[in-house]
């Protein structure tokens, strides 16, 4: 077996005020295998997002720990629900925001750049403010700003979250297959239940507040082509979709009692 | 009632459209149309109620006299220089207050706990009445350019800054993630987040800041000059002259008028660029 390219182990993360301290995370243990795309699912306000900025760095864990892959600094790709492209630059300024940040903007990056923005046909628009392009194509090009990063670790907070249903559709699917192909470890936040089996290879379910690891559900599907959209026509998909209903609502009712 | 060989045809209607321009252009005139009424009767008013001695020209003056007055302050010169020192006061003041304020609102931003010290001493000083202050500026720096300068900025800048935090901290703090998840550190988030975004709300700022600024330099006129408009304005009542005041006070008007164009201009050019 590889390296994991990522490890929590026994996480735990509080938020404090004066009344006291909330546990949001508790003892959270996985790991996730390079190329793997996981899928985290709970109920709302249950910590999914907590755990994200922990795993990005965000924010530092209480006790227990993050291991990042061992042999090699990777970089850790991070994207948020809505786009935040900055509406005063252009698209272009926009996707080259990290290089220009972290000051590593060489004739490399903007190649790269130019290239994304080809593969995901937006090359025609990068001279157009943000506000001039559609839903969809502003979440790809803010999945461009977190590629140009090359991480080898890619964070996913409900990314589709802000898009109505056919669109989201639609860029669920675009992004999952440019994910897939480019061969990153992805990590998805989401509330969607079919998004999550469609896209993801693994699901780990969460409890609610605090949330700790309820069960971790294998998606495995046989599909005649590998596309998620594809994906949700497959056989098992209502039995899996059952599966997690299943778990995620007896949280709720666990709540009401 | 018919008349032989007229023809009855329906009359030639304009469009919707061109209803709507006609309506728009007619209204624009009309509200121009008495604008400039209300500026030519309260000229015309004024003038013939001095000439009938219902009120009289030695307190009141009149557009004429107003008039006169000018011509003579131009050909003596001395609309220059007492113009020109008020405006170059207004504009160091307002410049400074801009630099400073945005300056110090950048540091309130950056460090919250600077800020949580600071504020009851910033809400004290800006609800105080700066001219209260003037008459201590004087002791302190004397009379001339410099105290009035001081004058001009401590009416605005308290405000100044107090809005200016206040505006940076209103930036989206999702905004302020991406940054962080890029890998970027505060200053980064203030560069290319809270600054580009504050743009509009600084423009406005400013243009409250050059009004107080005039304020607070013809306060100090009034106290510690020997030149300037807010000077003719106090030296102008003391020896009744009030042509003198009159036609200072129609100066400061349209100095003001200026200036806040000018700020204005600038939004223009801004918005037009974005």
């Amino acid at each position: 077996m590889e390296q994991p390219i990522i490890s929590c182990r026994d996480v735990c993360f509080s938020y404090h005020n004066l009344k006291g301290e909330t546990l949001a995370l508790d003892h959270i243990s996985f790991q996730v295998d390079k190329g793997e795309f996981i899928a985290i699912v709970g109920p709302s306000g249950c910590g999914k997002s907590t755990l994200l900025s922990v795993i990005a760095g965000l924010l530092t864990p209480e006790s227990g720990e993050v291991i990042l892959d061992q042999t090699k600094e990777i970089r850790v790709g991070y994207m948020l629900q809505q786009d935040h492209l900055l509406e005063w630059r252009s698209i272009w300024k926009n996707v080259l925001l990290g290089p220009e940040i972290t000051g590593t903007l060489t004739r490399e990056k903007e190649q790269l750049a130019e290239q994304l923005l080809h593969d995901y046909g937006l090359y025609k628009f990068k001279d157009k403010k943000p506000g001039e392009l559609s839903g969809g194509m502003k979440q790809r090009a803010a999945l461009i700003r977190t590629m140009v990063m090359e991480p080898a670790l890619l964070l996913l907070d409900e990314p589709f979250s802000a898009l109505d249903y056919q669109t989201r559709l639609m860029v669920s699917s675009d992004i999952g297959s440019i994910i897939r192909k480019s061969g990153i470890t992805a990590i998805l936040i989401t509330h969607d239940l079919s998004e999550a089996i469609s896209l993801a290879d693994r699901i780990l379910v969460l409890t609610k507040r605090p949330a700790a690891i309820k069960r971790t559900i294998p998606v495995k599907l046989t599909l005649a082509e590998q596309s998620p959209l594809a994906a949700r026509n497959a056989p098992e998909f209502n039995d899996l979709f059952t599966l997690l209903w299943k778990e995620i609502s007896d949280e709720y009712t666990g709540e009401n009692n | 009632m018919n008349i032989p060989g007229k023809i009855i045809r329906p009359q030639k209607e304009l469009t919707m459209q061109e209803r709507f321009i006609r309506d728009h252009h007619r209204h624009h005139h009309f509200v121009t149309f008495f604008r400039l009424l209300i500026f030519v009767l309260f000229l015309l008013v004024w003038e013939m109620a001095g000439r009938f001695q219902l009120i009289d020209t030695f307190f009141f003056s009149s557009p004429s006299m107003v008039a006169s007055y000018f011509m003579e302050m131009l050909q003596d010169g001395s609309f220059f220089t007492h113009t020109g020192i008020t405006l170059l006061e207004t504009l160091i003041s307002f410049l400074l207050i801009t630099l400073i304020s945005l300056l110090a609102a950048t540091l309130l931003w950056y460090s919250k706990t600077l800020s949580e010290i600071l504020e009851p001493y910033l809400v004290v000083l800006n609800s105080l009445p700066k001219s209260a202050l003037a008459p201590l500026f004087i002791v302190w720096l004397g009379t001339g350019t410099g105290t009035i300068i001081v004058a001009g900025i401590s009416v605005a800048i308290f405000g100044s800054v107090i809005s200016l935090y206040t505006g940076f901290k209103h930036t989206d703090p999702e905004k302020l993630k991406l940054i962080y998840t890029l890998g970027g550190k505060r200053m980064d988030a203030f560069f290319k987040v809270v600054f580009p975004f504050s743009i509009p709300m600084i423009l406005s700022n400013m243009k409250v800041n050059i009004g107080l600024a005039l304020v607070g330099v013809i306060i100090g006129e009034f106290l510690a000059a020997r030149r300037g408009l807010g000077y003719l304005i106090i030296y102008g009542s003391q020896v009744f002259k009030l042509n003198m005041v009159i036609t200072s006070i129609i100066i400061l008007c349209i100095i003001a008028m200026g200036l806040y164009q000018g700020i204005q201009y600038l939004e223009h050019l801004y918005k037009k660029k974005r």
